[in-house]
């Protein structure tokens, strides 16, 4: 599997990540190391073997359906760069 | 029914639609946090660090919304898989902190099912479920506030839903109008959703294509996000299926995208078009391991299930005595079955419906209640039907008591009683107010006995008139036949 440009290109739109102009040959590159090197795991026969999902093989825990969090939206506000009314405020956004 | 055939000069097309609907799962709590899903509080007062996307935080499933999803399912005749998983859809929008919205995708928790839904002609149809998922509500943004700023409120954020993708199995507007009222219904009898799409917590997704008819396969199909309420959807997939023909027999090609439909001109834009499509990237939620269900989960839920509108209308059809119309009206809404199930027992169910359908809701109506307002209490129509049956009083009269009850609240038998509203059977009595019209009306009488005999009628209504409406009718008219021949 080899990334060309536009991959790269793509993926950093879709993860909102600015790569400069000049990084973009070198961070093809290193796609390409990461990809070849994962690979290799492609040389393993997995005919009849589950796909596994998380190494972690514990049991779902659930919790009961208590109210026991949220009003404190101060705090929640306390990061945000720009709040108003309580409310987040960003940028306008639309579609 | 009757095909929905779009016709023009070359060509006949079929509709092919199909819906998908995000129901908002009624819990106290979200589902994945501690915080309140209550509608209406202060901005982001409902909100955990969970829900706002802070590092490190992670979620906790919520049982009661797992419960709420099989239940769901099980109305909906689907298959529950015991084994479902939960995955990261991937996009970022400012109401949607993490970056990622926690859905299924591969595995959901409810498989395929069927729901029947009824048709205006009073025949039903049977419409395939592909499956139903459990995932996050996003916030809220509010573009109106600021011209230059957006608002974000994350109350919503973290609230469970239930994505429910029917087959492309609606050929017209009227199916999908049908299969969203009956969806309300269910869940709304299950309590599981509380159905308001007004409020959004029931959002509909639409598909729409179109083909000629007898053609195999299916064309390419356009999507309209969030059509927010019955009338809506119907009147997208009607104004978006003649779009499809008109651009097909121009000669034209339908490309696949995200349209808007526009409430006040009931027309569809492009909101997206493919190659801006998002791309998910899905993958496996690593922060939860996959949900595993006993039989016994399952088989615990099935028995808490209450008889669905199916069922009920199916017993109110067998049991008693009400045509497939009225049986839906009154299944509809669980409070109105279960108001008319009071009301008709010991007394006649196809009579009580009537009263129910026409005067009962004609005077909530009128007077802008609920049904839990009424001031009438469901026995009381079972009452009045039966005095009306024994011949204790006219429907006439029967009128004149309910107007009465309404009022009131009284029981029907004590208005007919303190009032002296009785019907006269005795038929000495009505024989006098008879013999009287008949004598002070001579004129009347010759005309009759010449011939104008439409004038019957006109006797009945003196002596009624004069009874003030308490003599029985029947006798009244067999009476003056009799007196008159």
């Amino acid at each position: 599997m080899a990334i060309d440009t536009e991959t790269v290109k793509r993926v950093a739109f879709l993860s909102r990540l600015r790569v400069d102009e000049d990084k973009i040959v070198e961070t093809e590159e290193e796609f390409n190391k990461i990809l070849n090197w994962v690979e290799q795991l492609n040389e393993v026969d997995t005919d009849n073997v589950e796909p596994l999902v998380s190494v972690n093989q514990t049991n779902l825990e659930w919790r009961q359906d208590v109210v026991n969090d949220g009003e404190k939206a101060e705090e929640v506000l306390k990061n945000a760069p720009m709040s108003e009314f309580g409310y987040f405020v960003v940028p306008k956004v639309v579609e | 029914m009757a095909g929905y055939i779009i016709e023009t000069k070359e060509n006949k097309w079929e509709v092919i639609c199909g819906l998908e609907i995000h129901c908002q799962i009624i819990s106290k709590s979200k589902m994945f946090s501690g915080a309140s899903t209550v509608f209406g509080a202060d901005a982001n007062e409902h909100v955990s660090f969970v829900d706002a996307g802070m590092p490190g935080m992670l979620p906790v499933l919520n049982e009661k919304c797992v419960h709420q999803a099989v239940k769901t399912g099980l109305g909906l005749n689907a298959k529950i898989n015991k084994y479902s998983q939960f995955s990261r859809k991937n996009y970022f929008y400012a109401d949607l902190p993490q970056g990622y919205q926690i859905t299924q995708f591969q595995y959901p928790i409810v498989g395929e099912g069927k729901v029947l839904i009824n048709l205006e002609d009073g025949t039903t149809k049977e419409i395939g479920i592909e499956r139903m998922h459990i995932e996050q509500d996003a916030g809220k943004s509010i573009h109106d506030i600021d011209p230059k700023k957006t608002f974000i409120d994350l109350n919503r954020a973290g609230v469970g839903l239930m994505e429910i993708v029917t087959k492309p199995d609606f050929r017209s507007p009227e199916e999908a109008g049908a299969f969203l009222r009956k969806l309300r219904s269910i869940v709304r009898y299950l309590e599981t959703c509380d159905g308001n799409m007004d409020e959004g917590s029931m959002r509909c997704d639409v598909n729409v294509s179109v083909r000629k008819v007898g053609e195999e396969g299916y064309r390419t199909r356009c999507e309209m996000k969030n059509v927010n309420s019955v009338k809506f959807v119907m009147a997208a997939i009607e104004n978006e299926a003649k779009r499809h023909v008109e651009v097909y027999e121009n000669g034209g090609k339908i490309e696949q995208e995200t349209r808007q439909f526009d409430p006040l001109t009931g027309q569809t834009k492009v909101m997206r078009k493919k190659e801006f499509a998002h791309d998910y990237r899905y993958f496996p939620e690593p922060d939860l391991p996959p949900l595993v269900l006993t039989d016994e989960y399952i088989e615990d839920i099935r028995k808490e299930m209450v008889e669905l509108p199916d069922a009920k209308k199916a017993r109110f059809i067998k049991d008693m005595g009400l045509t497939p119309y009225d049986a839906d009206i009154l299944c509809e809404n669980k409070e109105v079955a279960a108001f008319f199930e009071k009301a008709a027992q010991g007394s006649d169910g196809k009579k009580v419906a009537n009263w129910i359908m026409g005067d009962f809701f004609a005077m909530l109506k009128a007077r802008h209640l609920e049904l839990e307002q009424s001031p009438i209490k469901p026995e009381n129509i079972g009452k009045l039907v039966n005095l009306i049956n024994s011949n204790v009083i006219s429907g006439n009269i029967g009128k004149e008591v309910f107007q009465i009850m309404a009022e009131t609240g009284e029981e029907p038998e004590k208005i007919v009683e303190e009032r002296g509203l009785k019907q006269v059977t005795d038929t000495g009595a009505i024989e006098a107010i008879v013999d009287q019209v008949i004598a002070d009306n001579p004129d009347n009488v010759a005309a009759y006995k010449a011939g104008k005999t439409a004038l019957a009628g006109w006797f009945v209504g003196q002596v009624m008139k004069a009874s003030k409406g308490k003599a029985n009718p029947g006798i009244v008219n067999k009476m003056i036949a009799e007196k008159l021949k």
